[in-house]
């Protein structure tokens, strides 16, 4: 479904990505991880349209992503969560998910859809009416998490989820991520929380100094004893 | 205390002019973080219309500069700031410089550096007496565009879907567009709004003073610049009330400083701005957002 092959981003003369390759299959979750500075981010948005690739390619369904503008490739169906979680602070959470479905083509079924987030969400109508800045983190991220979906997603790209939140928040994120994924919906985590990330996803890649390290299906990595040296930077 | 009230409506419509200035260049900055000062010069295009359209009805007259100045901004955005738009605020601000000064000399070839003298209409050169206070229809006029269209770009803001996607982007660009907030349209919207502004702005200038030169934008864009300023960058309303303070703080000079220094009132409240800035730098009603984002 998504293929990024020999992605290199830079940043004036810094290279943050180098040589980055990787698929994704359709209904597929894939983690990425390793550490701070391994070009994880700098991938996203690479794929997203944030930053133009000095090199390599990013095709989804196979159609090249390259050159396109973040709000055409979000119409494909890539929707990307960022690092922070982003949310409009001074708009409401109603505001925050309409602004949600703004890439969406087909509105017949907004409402549906609006109505299964806000069950799967349930403080997002406590709050509907509130500004946004007003949730605590974990709450951002339930609201951050609900606005991508209506869009209609075909992919998820989440970076680094759980960062900042407290350890019962964390598990409710990976709790969404799981049910998500048994709904059908393909995932790319980006995390420095390398264990848990292995633990709910099909598949990793390892990066670190904007390649890939390693590979393979979370056993895989898990019977690998380089994750702990890729995580470390060792 | 008729000399109280006189000058209280002299505030409230210089106010609400200053405010008008303020707000379209609030405007673009909010999301493009561009202080545009060449958004004096499409005021320039819309007082340049409304001399040179010459002797037709009211609304025509209206209707043709608020046209040719939204034109003017849109054309400005497509053709100036568009290719520029990902650069440095540096780069945005001195392109701004460069249309700026590029519409002004053009103006000068085209119309010459001398002013030309024009109407809006004779009605509101007018005034009228309550008590023994001589209101002019154009005060009135000015007070009240200004709130009606304030109200209205309020509303625009909070209640259709394109208000808030504006909102969004000037919060956060970058999300607003991974959502699917069509950029080009944003900021089109954003210049067509700050076009009309200065349409407006441009028929009570020129009312106000039968006038219109070359450099006849670069007066009000000082005074938007530094209500935005006072007000807070990034914040619209913080641009309004700025506006109405500096309006507000000018009549005050006028009324009180000792006749010998009244010629450098200018001086005075730029001096007063100077010291509120000292006290407080991110302005006095700055949004949380606008400090919060790089």
């Amino acid at each position: 479904m998504l293929k990024v092959e020999n992605l290199e981003v830079r940043y004036g003369r810094l290279a943050a990505v180098r040589n980055v390759s990787f698929e994704v299959g359709k209904g597929e979750f894939v983690g990425l991880i390793g550490p701070n500075g391994a070009g994880k981010t700098s991938t996203l948005a690479a794929i997203t349209g944030l930053v133009s690739p000095s090199a390599g390619s990013v095709t989804f369904d196979g159609e090249s992503l390259l050159g396109r503008s973040p709000e055409q490739i979000v119409r494909r169906g890539v929707s990307l969560i960022p690092e922070g979680r982003q949310i409009f602070g001074t708009l409401t959470v109603a505001e925050n998910l309409s602004l949600g479905s703004t890439a969406r083509s087909d509105r017949s079924t907004l409402a549906d859809d609006l109505e299964r987030e806000l069950e799967r969400f349930p403080i997002l109508r406590t709050y509907y009416d509130t500004p946004a800045g007003r949730l605590s983190g974990g709450e951002q991220q339930q609201l951050a998490i609900a606005r991508a979906l209506l869009g209609q997603p075909r992919m998820l790209l989440l970076d680094e989820p759980s960062l900042g939140l407290a350890p019962l928040m964390i598990d409710a994120v990976f709790e969404v991520l799981t049910h998500l994924r048994d709904e059908g919906v393909t995932i790319v985590l980006v995390e420095q929380n390398a264990a848990r990330t292995i633990e709910v996803a099909d598949r990793c890649y390892v990066l670190r100094s904007g390649e890939v390290a390693l590979t393979g299906s979370s056993d895989e990595i898990l019977a690998t004893a380089d994750v702990a040296a890729a995580y470390l930077g060792g | 205390m008729a000399n109280v009230i006189q000058n209280i409506i002299d505030a409230l419509a210089l106010g609400s002019l200053y405010a008008l200035f303020a707000l379209g260049v609030a405007l673009i900055f909010g999301i493009m973080r561009l202080v545009n000062f060449a958004h004096g010069e499409l005021i320039m295009v819309g007082a340049y219309t409304v001399v040179l359209v010459g002797d037709v009805p009211f609304v025509v007259k209206v209707a043709a500069t608020l046209v040719v100045a939204i034109a003017a901004a849109l054309l400005m955005e497509r053709v100036a700031m568009r290719p520029v738009r990902d650069s440095s605020p540096a780069t945005l601000l001195i392109t701004s410089f460069a249309v700026s000064y590029l519409l002004q000399n053009l103006a000068i070839t085209i119309f010459g550096s001398v002013p030309k003298s024009g109407q809006v209409s004779s009605f509101l050169s007018e005034s009228f007496n309550i008590g023994s206070v001589s209101i002019s229809k154009l005060d009135v006029a000015t007070v009240v565009v200004t709130l009606a269209l304030m109200a209205g770009l309020a509303l625009f803001l909070a209640r259709t879907p394109m208000g808030v996607q504006m909102r969004a982007a000037a919060e956060n660009f970058r999300m607003a567009r991974l959502l699917g907030v069509r950029a080009n349209r944003v900021i089109a919207m954003a210049f067509g709004i700050s076009g009309l502004l200065a349409g407006i702005s441009a028929i009570f200038l020129v009312a106000q003073t039968g006038t219109v030169s070359p450099v006849v934008g670069l007066s009000p864009v000082l005074f938007a610049f530094m209500a935005t300023v006072l007000g807070g960058l990034g914040s619209l309303y913080g641009a309004v009330i700025g506006g109405f303070l500096l309006g507000a703080a000018s009549v005050a000079l006028q009324a009180l400083l000792p006749l010998g220094i009244r010629g450098y009132r200018d001086a005075f409240l730029f001096g007063a701005v100077l010291a509120v800035l000292v006290l407080r730098p991110q302005g006095l009603f700055v949004p949380r957002t606008a400090v919060a984002r790089i």
